[in-house]
């Protein structure tokens, strides 16, 4: 019950009708988004004003798809709209837009020159009063992006909380029989988009995950014989080994700053975690004794790490200072739970949990309270959290010769959606919003 | 009567263990099975006498590394047969199956493959001949959704080399 009266105070949702405006300043009304209550709000989007045409409609597409598949809006269908094409010199007929039951409106314009220029307005049509008005320019090589950037600037002026949409998501692309799958590092933009090949697949390759500050990954690489963890510069392509520790190093994430890895050395059977500054050859011993820790992933003020250990007899989550030392047990289910993720905003960790023969993915509270499940199957794991904190990705395996899935799906369990992907796919982790 | 059940009963079990080591013969796939090889099991100490009448791997149960009874007689017979051709070199993989998550499974495996190096050193076997490697869940030797083909994943492997 705390978690949903927490949840009542995000301001998830503007202008659409539920509930009238706390704040009478705004004019506005907003969403209260807890659990079944809530609607998508109806939002209209006509095609973008653009001199081509056809490349103003595409952009808006971008956008009401990206909307759409957020969960928190229903695109109406332009076909059905008052007005086919944006407008954003003039202020709109509010009473046109009120009678077509729209209170939301998106006006956009796009062209497309040395840069793209893109410049949209959103109104709300009950009040008469503009929401946003913003301008964006990008490089024409990208042009997917400005329909982004856009994009989380709806949603943000809209729904009160920061999007998720100029973002890219790195995942294991697979390929292969099951028994010899070659397992190699993509990337794209969230939406499925734009999609690269990083590794060449001659070795395995695993686990991921973005900096939160560079344009740079560390994985798992299994080309030196054991796995061992790398770092790879995403504007070179270069990649290096972290370091030689123990016999395998694993289960590699960055600190929120960027400066540190936090990974796992196995050495004799015996896994612990360590943290090394990047750079460094001297890693810091984080955990010690004969268990197996690992999935260290750190809080986004960096003075924590939430962590998997089987110190108790099957895997839990654990949560210690960034230094080391007074590890908490946290989770208390039935069953067992590994892959831990901290929240970009500190509230919540997502995790993997088995029991009763299926996995989960599902959240929980930092002290370990409010736990509830998203998503449930024969196997699911590897959450990986948008950087706005409301949504999470991760992969679902339905078993034999067939392979795995990326979906997302949002905190409160709904909105579930698989991500198109041209193989199957694996582990994703979701990029900080780009710059 | 009564002296009747007990033979039944041993038959039953006759024809049970039977049938499990034709279902384990026949899953093992071509590359790294010892269940395809061909008549005859190999000339003393050849990589296919090791595979054929040693054996090459030990299983494991769910989420453990412990040795099964039957695990620590494949590894006698392994250190009996290492010890004696000590020209090869020998690598441990540590492998587990689909059902836990990614990153546990690595570690697993490397704790299945660290208990089987401790056991063969145990019985004479030079630590400086082994290597170990952990694959996790990512080479899997059977295929199926049940637990037939994850007892087989659930496994060491001792590769001679």
């Amino acid at each position: 019950m705390t978690l949903i009266t927490r949840r009542s105070a995000l301001k998830l949702g503007l202008a659409g009708g539920v509930f009238a405006a706390a704040t009478p300043a705004s004019a506005l009304v907003q969403i209260v988004v807890s659990g079944a209550n809530f609607a998508p709000l109806p939002i209209a989007i006509p095609d973008f004003a653009s001199s081509d045409p056809s490349f103003g409609r595409e952009i808006a597409d971008i956008v009401r798809n990206n909307l759409r598949r957020s969960g928190l809006f229903a695109p109406l269908d332009p076909a059905s709209l008052p007005t086919r094409v944006g407008d954003v010199q003039n202020t709109p007929d509010f009473l046109s837009w009120r009678t077509a039951a729209v209170d939301a409106l998106v006006m956009g314009q796009v062209e497309r020159g040395g840069q793209i220029q893109s410049s949209v307005r959103v109104w709300d049509t009950q009040a008469a009063q503009q929401v946003v008005g913003k301008s964006y320019g990008t490089d024409p090589q990208s042009y997917r992006r400005i329909a982004h950037i856009v994009s989380d600037a709806i949603y943000e002026s809209l729904a009160g909380e920061t999007g998720y949409f100029d973002t890219r998501v790195v995942y294991v692309a697979e390929s292969g029989p099951k028994a010899n799958r070659t397992k190699r590092l993509a990337i794209m933009d969230q939406d499925g988009a734009n999609v690269q090949y990083i590794t060449s697949g001659k070795s395995l390759a695993l686990t991921p995950r973005f900096s939160p500050t560079r344009q740079m990954l560390t994985y798992l690489n299994f080309e030196d014989g054991n796995p061992q963890v790398y770092l790879l510069d995403l504007s070179t392509g270069k990649q290096q080994r972290l370091g030689s520790f123990g016999q395998m190093t694993f289960s590699p994430r960055f600190s929120p700053d960027g400066s540190t890895i936090a990974f796992s050395v196995e050495t004799g059977g015996t896994t612990n975690i360590y943290a090394l500054p990047i750079g460094s050859s001297q890693p810091a011993q984080l955990t010690s004794g004969a268990a197996i820790d690992t999935s260290p992933s750190y809080s986004p003020d960096g003075g924590r790490i939430v962590f998997e250990s089987d110190r108790g007899g099957s895997q839990q989550l654990y949560i210690m200072g960034a230094g080391g030392g007074g590890a908490q047990r946290i989770s208390y289910g039935e069953g067992t739970y590994s892959t831990p993720v901290w929240s970009p905003k500190g509230d919540l960790i997502a995790f993997t949990r088995q029991s009763g023969g299926q996995f989960h993915i599902g959240i929980m509270r930092p002290d370990g309270s409010s736990e509830r499940l998203l998503a449930s199957s024969f196997h699911a794991e590897g959450p990986t959290w948008a950087p706005n904190g409301r949504v999470i990705m991760f992969f679902r395996d339905p078993g034999g010769d067939a392979g795995p899935s990326l979906y997302s799906v949002d905190i409160w369990g709904r909105n579930e959606q698989q991500i198109p992907t041209e193989s199957f796919a694996s582990d994703p982790a979701w990029s900080p919003l780009r710059t | 009567m009564r002296s009747v059940t007990p033979l039944i009963g041993f038959l039953r079990g006759v024809v049970l263990v039977a049938l499990v080591v034709a279902v384990a013969a026949c899953s093992r796939t071509p590359t790294t099975g010892v269940g395809n090889l061909g008549p005859g099991g190999g000339a003393p100490g050849s990589q296919q006498e090791f595979l054929v009448t040693v054996g090459d791997r030990v299983f494991f149960e769910t989420d453990s590394s412990a040795l099964t009874p039957t695990a620590q007689q494949t590894l006698d017979k392994q250190a009996v047969w290492l010890n004696r051709y000590t020209n090869y070199r020998i690598l441990i993989e540590g492998h587990a199956d689909e059902r836990g998550t990614r990153e546990y499974n690595i570690a697993l495996g490397a704790r299945r493959g660290s208990v089987v190096v401790n056991y063969l050193v145990s019985k004479g076997v030079n630590p400086g001949r082994i290597t170990t490697k952990s694959f996790g869940k990512e080479r899997p030797v059977a295929i199926c959704n049940d637990i037939s083909c994850w007892s087989q994943n659930r496994r060491a492997v001792t590769v001679v080399q």
